[in-house]
């Protein structure tokens, strides 16, 4: 081995400040040693990591909010994570600061199937909310990628997205309430069970995407909705890429929203298809993931006409999963490919950007053109009906000449993202990734909003700084 | 001893490649199905916690601390992220020259672990001739009663307690040995194949009988069975132990006992050992003179059920006046995780009459077994053991199959007296027995 990027040294806390959050979060929940931070160095996201100086693992929003409020007096940054598979480096540590991890906060608290409700802690993992809401006939539907080990309270951070966006939306529109404690530490409670509420400022909406930037998520109230009574689960082939994004685009012409209309390229179906063993076409130059649910008959009908959408485009094969396990099997194989596309190249940089749906063929050949110019791989897959990509280049870091030409290719697929009236990131979040770009997109009216929002609720700036922007002068 | 940071080598850890440990894209996936992680959360006792740290060694950034050989004993090295890992990280070799390089440095030193690793890994497991000497004084031992009266006695009491607490689970040694059971050459009368036979260590000791049944089977689907005589370990505790150059002398002992270019496959029945035996070629890539018959051999071993089901073997018939028997299957890791293989040993026990499998949950979680890790970490490998057994209950089944003479011992010392653990080609070979009555 020889080595590479190192990770910078970090500085330690002063031994009053560690017995002090000793106290408060017990002698056991409060990591300082070398072999123990490492490992809170970095999150999901490629080739961005930071030391941690101290991390501290409460076991009570009590806990929490007596954490920040000696934060706040003692002048500590606090970034707060969950299971650290964000894809933005949101959770990457600050220099002298606190890693706040909300593992132990994990706890289902209540279901409420008169209200189609679920309250749980931060920390609960993703896939624990919809598996606590099966029994009762209920479905939380907002499905990431790594939702076996991702934490809502890091949904809600993020608004993170997932296969069934394009049917089912994302996770700000399941969240009905939420527990903050506020950079203060207080605890406020923002929201309600009612369908309807327009008391004051829809302040939970805030919180939602904020990255931990604005207040600590410490309880999610969340919205269930009825349990699908069926699902068609297709898989399509095509021969390029623009019939497979003509096919998708057709299906939604003809009014026809899918939970599911995922597309892979054949570098991202080959590296899938070797990892899961599923039965991707590796052949094909696309596949589209096509899922229906909902009433038998409806769900009957739209499998029958995206399939023969499908054919009319261009289809060379239109295969159907062969049952409920072969369907869940395609799915997680799918959620799977921004890690199988590390079997190619040591350093996988996976981008999210998001156009119109109209616009969805352009920016797909716009990435092909840029791999080819820039000399570099690039994999694209991702969630077509919402015209959510994600082109990700496939390189190595230790090597400074390819990664120039990586910030070069990515300067412009963001540069023309904007000008097809896109987002520089759908539901990845801004984080320390895109943070040079996010200007980009905004006039200076409604990216200064933002910092006035943070400055007015943060004035320390202790809340995960440096994240999603700087605060300037005018901040800490 | 120790060398300064600044002239430090990685004797073991630098063999390998930087890109071993960048494969690593720290997603997380591995978590969910890592049981230390699943026990504490924190991120150093998860697969990716332990390969930043091994980074962040290669990166000069950590030493090899008391601390990381901790974290990588802690590890049972069960495999389950190696599945689960979309990246394909080859988790095995980082563990193994992890542990290597910790014993390299010899930051967990003690007297008494010094004394023990020389025992067991240089001398027992080192030289067949020992290991079956001591089984065989084991056996007399609880053969001849005195078992029962030093239990009775309290003299016991001066072992250490943690041996003390294994005593009652030391397993039961059997009277013959497979070179007492089993011809160096045994052939069916028509013969499809010829197949080398690994008796194994543990396997040959404890469970000699389920060596036998292997040949019985192999026997009943034309397979001639060629058995080399004191074969002994195949130096899998070596290398999981961080004694990669014994490994790779027990490799290169392995390789000389069997005459490759006149077999079909070289045929095991214990996960743990194939799981190992299927990758000589990492340990004699480097020797000129092993390299190509190490790379021979890595293609022609096979898992008995992965042989059986490869070769199609016959459904044994009958078996209609028998009552169904429930019985349900834990997947050893080295079988699951470590060699991929999980439906043939289900197809060879439905292929037996009178059978009825039922899934268990969780089946593919480590039992807690994990080698030596039941000794090293008891707390821990009770834990999982009693999850196991938990699992097993709520199946209703009266038999549980396993194939993996490490999670054989661990099942059967957690389930009651009621439920009996046996290996699927023990089945098989009663099922082909009960044909012939």
């Amino acid at each position: 081995m020889t080595p590479a990027l190192k990770a910078a040294p970090a500085a330690s806390l002063a031994p009053s400040t560690i017995a002090r959050l000793r106290e408060i979060a017990g002698e056991e929940n409060v990591l300082v040693e070398r072999e123990d931070l490492v490992p809170y160095g970095f999150d999901g996201t490629a080739a961005l990591k930071h030391g941690a100086t101290c991390v501290v693992l409460p076991r009570s929003t009590g806990a929490v909010s007596e954490i920040v409020r000696f934060a706040h007096s003692a002048g500590l940054p606090v970034v707060t994570r969950g299971s650290g598979t964000g894809l933005s480096g949101g959770s990457v540590p600050v220099d002298g600061g606190i890693v706040l991890c909300l593992v132990h906060l994990n706890r289902v608290l209540e279901i409420d199937p008169a209200n189609l409700t679920l309250l749980a802690e931060a920390g609960t993992i993703t896939k624990t909310i919809d598996d606590a809401a099966h029994p009762h006939g209920l479905f939380y539907p907002p499905d990431p990628g790594s939702m076996k080990i991702s934490t809502i309270g890091g949904n809600v951070a993020n608004n993170s997205g997932g296969l069934r966006g394009l049917k089912y939306g994302v996770t700000r529109d399941y969240v009905m309430g939420l527990e903050v404690v506020l950079p203060s530490g207080e605890v406020a409670w923002l929201g309600s069970k009612c369908v309807k509420d327009v008391a004051g400022y829809s302040m939970k909406d805030l919180f939602v995407g904020s990255e931990g930037t604005l207040g600590i998520i410490t309880k999610v109230l969340l919205k269930l909705v009825p349990r699908p009574r069926a699902r068609r689960t297709l898989l399509a082939s095509f021969a390029s890429m623009e019939s497979a994004a003509r096919s998708v685009s057709k299906i939604i012409e003809r009014q026809i929203i899918p939970c599911t209309l995922e597309f892979l390229d054949r570098k991202t179906c080959a590296s899938v298809e070797d990892y899961a063993k599923v039965g991707l076409p590796t052949e094909a130059a696309a596949v589209v993931l096509m899922e229906t649910d909902g009433h038998p008959a409806v769900v009957e009908e739209e499998a029958a006409a995206m399939a023969s959408i499908a054919r009319e485009n261009g289809a060379i094969a239109v295969e159907e999963a062969a049952d409920e396990a072969h369907a869940v099997r395609l799915a997680t194989a799918r959620r799977s490919a921004f890690s199988a596309l590390a079997r190619i190249r040591p350093t996988t940089i996976l981008e999210d950007v998001t156009v119109p749906r109209s616009r969805l063929a352009e920016i797909v050949a716009f990435v092909e053109e840029v791999g080819v110019r820039h000399r570099l791989q690039i994999a694209t897959f991702g969630h077509f009906g919402d015209g959510n990509v994600h082109p990700t280049i496939l390189t190595d870091e230790t090597d400074p000449v390819e990664m120039e030409r990586v910030e070069a290719a990515l300067s412009e697929i963001f540069d023309k993202t904007v000008e097809l009236g896109g987002t520089i990131t759908g539901e990845h979040g801004v984080g320390l990734a895109k943070k040079p770009y996010l200007p980009r997109q905004f006039d200076e009216a409604s990216y200064e909003l933002m910092r006035q929002v943070k400055r007015a609720l943060d004035p320390g700036g202790l809340l995960n700084p440096g994240k999603i922007f700087d605060l300037g002068s005018a901040g800490a | 001893m120790s060398e300064s940071s600044s002239t430090r080598v990685l004797r073991h850890m630098g063999e390998l490649d930087y890109s071993v440990v960048q494969q690593c894209m720290h997603c997380g996936m591995c978590l969910p199905t890592c049981p230390t992680y699943l026990e504490t959360q924190r991120e150093r006792n998860s697969p990716r916690g332990r390969i930043a740290l091994m980074r962040a060694i290669a990166d000069g950034d950590l030493e090899v601390t008391r601390e990381f050989g901790e974290e990588m004993y802690y590890c049972l090295g069960c495999l389950a992220c190696t599945t689960a890992c979309p990246a394909g990280v080859d988790y095995p070799r980082l563990f193994e020259h992890a542990r290597a390089e910790i014993e390299a440095q010899d930051v967990l030193f003690t007297p008494e672990r010094r004394f023990w690793r020389w025992l067991t890994l240089r001398q027992l497991f080192a030289k067949p001739w020992m290991l079956r000497a001591v089984g065989r004084m084991l056996w007399l031992y609880q053969a001849s009663g005195l078992c029962q009266l030093v239990r009775k006695s309290g003299l016991l009491r001066l072992l250490p307690a943690n041996l003390r607490n294994l005593e009652p689970t030391t397993p039961t040694v059997c009277r013959r040995f497979s070179d007492e059971l089993i011809a160096e050459v045994e052939t069916p009368p028509a013969k499809r194949y010829r197949v080398g036979m690994l008796t194994g260590c543990v396997q040959d000791l404890v469970f000699s009988d389920v060596n036998r049944d292997t040949v019985d089977v192999l026997l009943a689907n034309a397979c001639e069975v060629v058995t080399p005589r004191s074969q002994g370990c195949c130096g899998s505790l070596h290398a999981h132990n961080g004694d990669l150059e014994q490994a790779a002398a027990q490799a290169r002992r392995m390789l000389d006992q069997f005459d490759l270019s006149s077999l079909d496959a070289i045929v095991t029945n214990a996960a743990g050992c194939g799981s190992h035996l299927k990758h000589f070629s990492n340990l004699l890539g480097g020797d000129p003179a092993y390299r190509e018959r190490a790379a021979s051999w890595d293609r022609k071993v096979r898992d008995i059920s992965q042989w059986l089901v490869e070769i199609g073997f016959r459904k044994p018939e009958g078996g209609e006046s028998l009552p169904p028997r429930r019985t349900t299957y834990h997947e050893a890791c080295h079988l699951c995780h470590g060699q991929g293989i999980s439906k043939q040993p289900r197809e060879v026990l439905r292929a037996i009459p009178g059978l009825e499998l039922v899934e268990l949950e969780n089946a593919t979680h480590c039992c807690g077994s994990a080698g030596v890790y039941n000794i090293t970490q008891p707390e821990q490998a009770a834990k999982l053991q009693a999850e196991k057994a938990a699992c097993i209950a709520k199946t209703g089944a009266s038999l549980v199959a396993t194939a993996n003479p490490g999670c054989h011992l661990q099942i059967q010392n957690a389930v009651g007296v009621g439920t009996s653990v046996k290996h699927p080609v023990t089945l098989l070979a009663a099922a082909y027995r009960a044909e012939k009555e």
